[in-house]
């Protein structure tokens, strides 16, 4: 039996590697073939665990170096893997699609490597989540960051692609660094090297800091403000599959790094709910207000990641800080509705990336200022960007309202039975949710109402037909789920709620019951509004059908030469805020103001350009570095006599030091 | 479903309420109660012109913005009658609703393409999402100091809860009736009145939409401010009350609140533009004072 496991879990791995040899007309086929392979080796154990029918770690014996590997599926990974499939399978459809067009113009290796990098970024992904070891997971880790940098590289021969995703390998070291020191500290404590042993260490060690430390170095994966500056740029630098993927799954490995350390954390857990939660609400808010005044309509997307992670932390914080004061339902509901919004965002992100990209392939733009009225030459892709935006925006009745109204039943029942600044927390956690959903519709409205609909703003990038079919197939499945979810959450939660109480070792809280049925309820009232929207059409087609009905030209309140430049833009659309969140976007304007002589004014250039605050706060910490370094370059003389010398003052020291028992 | 009944016949008596009460403050004659619906069945009979550059967006638009409205008031409770749907955090969802009615306005109003349409929904964009966290902190209120989750057991052990949350009501009607002149753009944010298309933000939104769709989105305006009628009737009127006192106290209540509405838009300027966000947020200001206040009296800090 374990034979049969082995060969199952080796196979695939070993077969990505023919992705390479085979012809360019097979090569898509060929991956899609072992990413169903895959998940379906992975799924069938992921599934068994989440309904109860505990599966047996499976031991890889082979890597001898290492010593033998255990890959181990427990309700958390069982949970995380499913949703990764999900939408690595999704994207992988709708690549096949968005990458027709450079079949020409990419040499046939560059497609090899891209899917091969693709089947890696998937398996690597898997890795993270069931390698509980702590040089096997680090491993993986790394895996994971090179492949998804290889798939970033799919343009590169754009400078500003290059830049980005070398800019995004660095900073995933970073991150990487702080999970080796974090995994150091647990062996030279414990002896072990893994996530289990990091239990001993928590059990007689102060908990926040080396807490923190992994949460800074998965914070930096997840997008995490201020860990975030890499996110914005490589997401719209990647293929709009991989921006799906890297958005929709890759970043919540670091949501999973930080649940799987938590499962272990035994005390300060309040403190460390407090810490999550404060990071959050303000990923959250900043995540969004930056994602308003952005130009590029995937880098708006991206920027939302970071909103969304800053949603999903929230409900995490929410369910240490229940975890440490003893009360499941805190944990039941910040969990749950934390872990829900892992599903929820990979399926509405994936799929609002996806019709980025169909926009990006029919328009050739990504800039939201270029674009417009592309809905009268792409319906579909217009519908379900509408859904994803709708989704993403928390509204009912789809899913993003379940994981949200979730966490605001965790916030709202930790307001009182506490103490006063749990209730003032809670509060501000309500205020912080209740204004990422405002400033999302506020986003989304942008983005949706100046990229689909009005008339197109520039001659040269107007939508000139449909996606294929091939490409809509994967967003019909993500807004299925999306629906699904919306409409019947107790499907889905269900199975999770009873996952965190085995995760976290609680039991069922007596008022879970309640709030079960509240799920029902929306999901009913969900069926309710969907069925009396569709009466009132009924009834509006019918009546329309009897009545003159005309067309004409937008009412230009008496003007008529009226022309698409003078619609309202996104810029225009985002200033009124822009203003008033000036001191965190320090957006740029440019402009000739108008002189008093000036009866006729002439042609003029205006032009806003969105600044990250963090990003520039990042580039100056840099800056002081390569000034450190430049100075410190006057050692390298290139002369071999002082690097004699140079060794030789280093032994002397190093004598030094052993004499004086200091190392 | 109650509700809706009654916020239906609300809604019929409601903006005829404001104009009436307007035109004899100004010492006009002015229109009768019915006037704003007889408009509203006239637009109902109309055919429609619909604009080239619009899409199924701006058809669907209206529609689900009504239907939003009516799921949306069929949560409410009524004094001492549940809604037959009370589950916890169900303004959560009603919230949401309104939101979501107001996402599809908002792009109904750019499918057009005009420039003024786009500043409308610019501003309605802006202002609600400033006025939403007024409306949780008050919720936030009301669940601290009732310990519920669903609006039935909050009203319901609202009125029990004695004389201090005589200043948390205050603070609620208050907050919920300006909630109500945000929304409804009315003043001091928004004047109905005005004809210059630049400073408009409600009307501007609906300058396309004719006939069946205009009545549709009137119908969902003066259903919306039923729903905040309804709202306030419930943080007022004692559940204890008997029947009928409480029938007679709930339509003395949204008369008085469309009067009150009447007689503030009479005397009120509205605000510069540029000063509505400062407005919109002191409102949750307020609100956060009505929270802090209640957190006091809840664990005894003062007193």
């Amino acid at each position: 039996m374990y034979l049969l496991e082995n060969i199952l879990i080796i196979l695939p791995v070993v077969l990505s590697f023919v992705i390479l040899v085979v012809p360019s007309r097979g090569r898509y086929y060929a991956a899609l073939l072992i990413s169903l392979g895959i998940v379906l080796v992975t799924s069938v154990p992921a599934v068994n665990v989440i309904f109860g029918r505990e599966t047996a770690p499976v031991i890889l014996p082979f890597i001898t170096g290492l010593g033998s590997v255990t890959l181990t599926i427990d309700g958390l990974s069982a949970f995380f893997i499913l949703v990764t499939n999900f939408t690595a399978l999704t994207g992988l459809l709708y690549s096949h699609g968005y990458l027709n067009p450079y079949l020409g113009l990419k040499s046939p290796s560059r497609f090899s490597l891209h899917y091969f990098s693709y089947l890696w970024l998937h398996l690597s992904m898997l890795g993270v989540l069931m390698l509980r070891d702590g040089i096997p997971f680090l491993i993986a880790w790394e895996l994971m960051a090179v492949s998804s940098f290889m798939l970033i590289l799919f343009e590169a021969e754009k400078r500003a692609t290059l830049k980005t995703a070398v800019n995004y390998l660095i900073q995933m070291h970073i991150g990487l660094v702080l999970l080796v020191i974090g995994f150091l500290l647990c062996e030279a404590d414990t002896g072990r090297m893994s996530f289990d042993a990091l239990k001993i260490y928590f059990s007689h060690h102060p908990n926040t800091g080396l807490f923190l430390l992994f949460f800074a170095g998965f914070a930096i994966k997840a997008g995490f403000i201020p860990f975030h500056t890499w996110l914005p740029e490589a997401h719209p630098a990647a293929p709009s599959h991989v921006s799906g993927v890297m958005s929709g799954v890759m970043i919540k490995m670091g949501i999973y790094g930080i649940v799987r350390v938590l499962t272990y954390v035994q005390a300060d857990l309040v403190t460390i709910g407090l810490i999550i939660l404060t990071v959050s609400a303000i990923s959250g808010i900043l995540g969004v207000t930056m994602a308003i005044v952005q130009h590029d309509l995937k880098k708006l997307l991206a920027y939302h990641s970071i909103e969304n992670i800053g949603i999903i932390g929230m409900g995490i914080g929410l369910g240490a800080m229940g975890l440490g004061i003893h009360n499941p339902l805190l944990v039941l509901l910040g969990f749950g509705g934390g872990l829900l919004h892992v599903l929820n965002h990979s399926l509405f992100k994936s799929l609002l990336f996806f019709s980025a990209g169909s926009v990006y392939q029919s328009c050739h733009t990504k800039n939201i200022e270029e674009l417009g009225g592309v809905i009268h030459k792409m319906p579909v892709t217009a519908g379900l960007f509408l859904t994803g935006s709708v989704a993403i925006c928390g509204l009912p009745p789809l899913n993003g309202f379940i994981s949200e109204v979730l966490i605001y039943l965790g916030l709202f029942s930790g307001l009182s039975g506490g103490s006063v600044y749990q209730s003032l927390y809670m509060l501000l956690g309500i205020i912080s949710l209740a204004l990422i959903g405002g400033l999302a519709i506020f986003c989304f409205t942008k983005a949706f109402g100046v990229v689909f609909l009005g008339t197109p703003r520039s001659e040269t990038h107007i939508a000139t037909s449909e996606a294929s079919r091939e490409m809509l197939f994967p967003q019909f499945l993500a807004g299925g789920m999306i629906l699904l979810i919306g409409l019947f959450p107790l499907l889905f939660l269900q199975p999770l709620s009873h996952l965190i109480s085995v995760q976290f070792q609680i039991g069922i809280d007596p008022e879970w019951q309640s709030i079960t049925e509240s799920l029902s309820m929306i999901g009913r009232i969900g069926c309710l509004l969907i069925g009396m929207v569709a009466l009132l059409a009924f009834i509006r087609y019918r009546i329309l059908k009897t009545r003159i009905i005309r067309q004409g030209p937008t009412w230009g309140c008496g003007y008529t030469a009226g022309n698409a430049r003078q619609q309202y833009t996104g810029s225009s659309f985002a200033d009124a805020l822009a203003g008033l969140a000036d001191p965190v976007l320090h957006t740029q304007k440019e402009e000739v103001p108008f002189s008093e002589e000036e009866i006729f004014p002439g042609e003029r250039n205006f032009s806003t350009t969105p600044a990250d605050v963090f990003r520039k706060g990042l580039n100056r910490l840099v800056d002081f570095l390569m000034l450190i370094l430049k100075k410190m370059a006057r050692l390298q003389t290139g002369n071999i006599q002082h690097y004699i010398l140079y060794a030789f003052i280093f032994m002397i020291l190093i004598f030094f030091l052993l004499y004086l028992k200091i190392v | 479903m109650i509700a809706l009944l009654l916020a239906i016949v609300t809604a019929f008596f409601f903006p005829g309420i404001i104009v009436r009460v307007k035109s004899i403050v100004s010492g006009r004659k002015g229109p009768g109660i019915l006037q704003p619906w007889k408009n509203i069945f006239l637009l109902l009979r109309k055919g429609s012109v619909f604009s080239t550059t619009t899409s199924y967006i701006f058809r669907i638009a209206p529609v689900i913005y009504l239907a939003t409205l009516i799921c949306a008031i069929m949560l409410l409770p009524l004094p001492g009658i549940t809604s037959g749907f009370g589950f916890a955090a169900d303004f959560v969802l009603l919230a949401y609703l309104l939101a979501l009615g107001k996402f599809f306005f908002i792009i109904g109003a750019l499918d057009t393409g005009s420039s003024f349409e786009g500043m409308g929904a610019n501003r309605e964009a802006l202002y609600s999402m400033l006025a939403e966290p007024a409306f949780f902190i008050l919720f936030g209120t009301l669940a601290l100091l009732t310990g519920h989750l669903s609006m039935q057991s909050i009203f319901e052990q609202f009125h029990l809860s004695g004389y201090t949350s005589m200043i948390s009501g205050m603070i609620a009607v208050y907050v919920l009736i300006q909630i109500a002149m945000i929304e409804n753009s009315r003043m001091p944010v928004d004047d109905p009145k005005t004809h210059l298309e630049l400073t408009m933000i409600h009307e501007v939104m609906i300058l396309d939409n004719s006939g069946f769709d205009l009545a549709l989105i009137q119908i969902g305006t003066n259903l919306k401010f039923a729903l905040y009628g309804i709202l306030i009737a419930n943080i007022l009127i004692p559940v204890a009350w008997a029947i009928h006192y409480r029938i007679a106290l709930f339509f003395g209540i949204q008369a008085a609140f469309a009067m009150s509405i009447g007689i503030m838009e009479s005397f009120r300027a509205r605000k510069k533009l540029v000063k509505n966000p400062q407005f919109i947020v002191t409102l949750s200001s307020i609100a956060l004072l009505g929270f802090i206040l209640s957190l006091l009296i809840m664990y005894q800090l003062i007193l």
